[in-house]
């Protein structure tokens, strides 16, 4: 074969068959690599995210706290557990954005032609948006100790609950994920996240929701985000816990983790599918 | 050994819109295949249906004689594909980038960097390495896009509408890119909506329209089944140029087109070669001057007007903001 000079070789020094691919782990890596270089490298998607949540969470402290009753404990006690892990669904739309961006921009495309397994791109970016949340939940916490939140419990039992926050955050990505998808363009994704809403608002995390008109309370108590925030609350309120919630910390912390399962079990397969799908 | 592409009787529809509509098509090794139609005409939904990323409705397609809906996997490792959007990342450098995707194929780390720095070697994206691909000018983010698809080593170049709203210089220079690479032997399919595009770069040109096959051959083939070949005249003046409308009127069986503005007349005529003498015998008697009488073959966008029923869009210029 005659290679011009002007011709473009590039199989110098490796064998001409057909690479073979990537495994799932290789791939899910190198695109949760790419995922977080992007966060790294765009620092205003880091601090939107960061000063949005200090922001909420000094405005509940000191706008709404006052009037806030929340008998057996301070308000900034009974707030920043509910508040941080009600804030991993903030961060979720984020991710919904995030999936949306790549899918119009054409950069899913290009994954999914790839030879690797298709579920390594939101595996990928479940794993590097929740490396996102920890940082942010982290950030947001060390507010809350600034204006005067306290750990009730023990140092120990406070780092399980800011894992139990990731876990859960890890669990809901996969929802936020399937909403990025099915919304198909940034905007629409933006919209669609309008859903947290109505999940961390009529919720325990702000209010006691006792509080809340006796219609609205069985979905309150109900709903994933109260069983992670009491779970939380089991875990930093020490003595106080029972007083506020009734039951154990292990009776809080199980359920919370069953809903985790719930969302990964049901939201994980579909968005798996979507992306598979050809 | 078994085509590049085989497709037989493929059809896809979105809700009501039928993309393809029973395609039929098939692409040797060794020839560059251009499939030319108007926008909504099919040519990406069937691309895609290469890269596995659509799933026909029915009909069979294979790429290498492997069978795209059974072992899609297979396919993806044979195929680069470069979109109508650059698909790169934005916040990575280009280098970034293409061992991105060189990991992906499963290259080790550093055959995948190996890889990058040959491909951005021959893209001419050497100096442009290291920096941001968000800082990098319409045509380099696609030839950047261009090198993505190509670390695989891919049998196959799928290119969909590459140069589409690019400014002419960067078109030009892709085209230079793509001819490269078919000169080192990768088989390339591309699709676009510009005939000029296609003339270029193909061996061979497929008309799509309708989600359908209308028209298939090397360019000078499809010139020549529109049949026909067009002698142009150049009378010297307004007069001439009606004068020699009028000699020519039932010239050969053929209308003469007048076109005032140009001051130009066209024959289409059969047999070409023995008319044109006779054109200029005729104009000649009738004491007619001209600047200039050509023979030539019908333009493909003739060609495309007279098998589609309109004229494909005209690379547009794209203005800079």
């Amino acid at each position: 074969m005659i290679t011009t000079p002007s011709s473009i070789h590039l199989t110098d020094g490796i064998d001409d068959r057909p690479l073979r691919g990537s495994s799932l782990v290789t791939s899910t890596v190198a695109i949760a690599g790419r995922t977080v270089r992007k966060f790294v490298r765009t620092p205003q998607l880091i601090v939107i995210g960061i000063v949005q949540s200090a922001m909420f969470l000094l405005i509940f402290r000191y706008v709404f706290g006052g009037a806030i009753g929340t008998p057996g404990v301070r308000y900034v006690d009974f707030l920043v557990p509910g508040f941080i892990a009600a804030n991993v669904l903030f961060c979720g739309t984020g991710t919904s954005v995030g999936v949306a961006e790549d899918m119009e921009a054409g950069f899913t495309d290009r994954l999914r032609s790839l030879p690797m397994p298709r579920t390594s791109v939101i595996a990928g970016r479940a794993l590097a948006d929740t490396a996102l949340l920890a940082l942010i939940l982290g950030v947001t916490a060390g507010v809350g100790f600034g204006v005067g939140y306290r750990l009730r419990g023990s140092v120990l039992e406070g780092v399980a609950a800011f894992g139990l926050c990731i876990v859960f955050g890890f669990a809901f990505e996969w929802f936020f994920i399937l909403l990025g998808v099915l919304s198909g363009n940034a905007q629409a994704a933006q919209g669609m996240a309008m859903i947290v809403f109505p999940l961390t608002f009529v919720s325990s995390a702000y209010v006691p929701v006792g509080s809340m008109p006796g219609w609205m309370q069985p979905f309150a108590r109900n709903q994933p985000v109260t069983a992670m925030v009491d779970a939380i609350r089991s875990l930093t309120l020490g003595d106080h816990a029972r007083a506020v919630l009734g039951h154990a910390s292990g009776h809080y912390i199980g359920r919370a983790l069953l809903w985790c399962v719930v969302l990964v079990v049901v939201f994980a397969p579909i968005a798996v599918g979507r992306y598979r799908r050809t | 050994m078994s085509p590049l592409i085989e497709a037989v009787g493929l059809t896809k529809s979105f809700g009501d819109t039928v993309a393809l509509d029973g395609l039929d098509l098939v692409a040797e090794r060794g020839r560059v295949v251009a499939l030319l139609g108007p926008n909504g005409a099919g040519k990406t939904t069937f691309v895609r249906a290469v890269a596995t990323l659509v799933r026909p409705d029915g009909g069979s397609l294979r790429v290498d004689g492997i069978d795209v809906a059974r072992r899609p996997a297979d396919v993806r490792r044979q195929i680069g594909l470069a979109g109508q959007h650059a698909a790169v990342e934005p916040a990575l450098t280009g280098r970034e980038n293409l061992v991105l995707v060189g990991r992906l194929f499963g290259l080790s780390r550093r055959d995948a960097r190996a890889q990058a720095a040959a491909v951005l070697d021959s893209l001419g994206l050497n100096e442009a390495a290291d920096r941001g691909a968000k800082t990098y000018s319409g045509g380099m983010r696609r030839r950047l896009d261009l090198g993505a698809s190509l670390v695989g080593r891919p049998r196959l170049l799928l290119l969909d509408e590459p140069t589409t709203g690019l400014d002419p210089a960067s078109r030009i220079e892709l085209w230079d890119t793509i001819r490269r690479l078919v000169a080192d032997g990768t088989d390339v399919v591309l699709t676009t909506q510009y005939l000029e595009e296609a003339d270029q770069l193909a061996d061979r040109i497929v008309i799509i329209d309708r989600g359908r096959v209308v028209a298939d051959g090397t360019p000078d083939e499809l010139k020549q089944r529109a049949g026909r070949d067009v002698i142009e005249i150049h009378p010297h003046s307004a007069r001439d140029l009606a004068n020699a409308g009028a000699a020519l009127e039932s010239f050969a069986g053929s209308v003469p087109q007048v076109d005032a503005s140009n001051r130009r007349i066209t024959l289409t005529v059969d047999n070409g070669g023995q008319h044109l003498a006779d054109a200029i015998r005729l104009l000649d008697a009738g004491g007619i001057v001209i600047d200039d009488i050509a023979l030539r073959r019908p333009t493909l966008d003739e060609v495309f007007l007279g098998l589609v029923g309109s004229t494909p869009a005209q690379p547009a210029l794209v203005a800079n903001s």
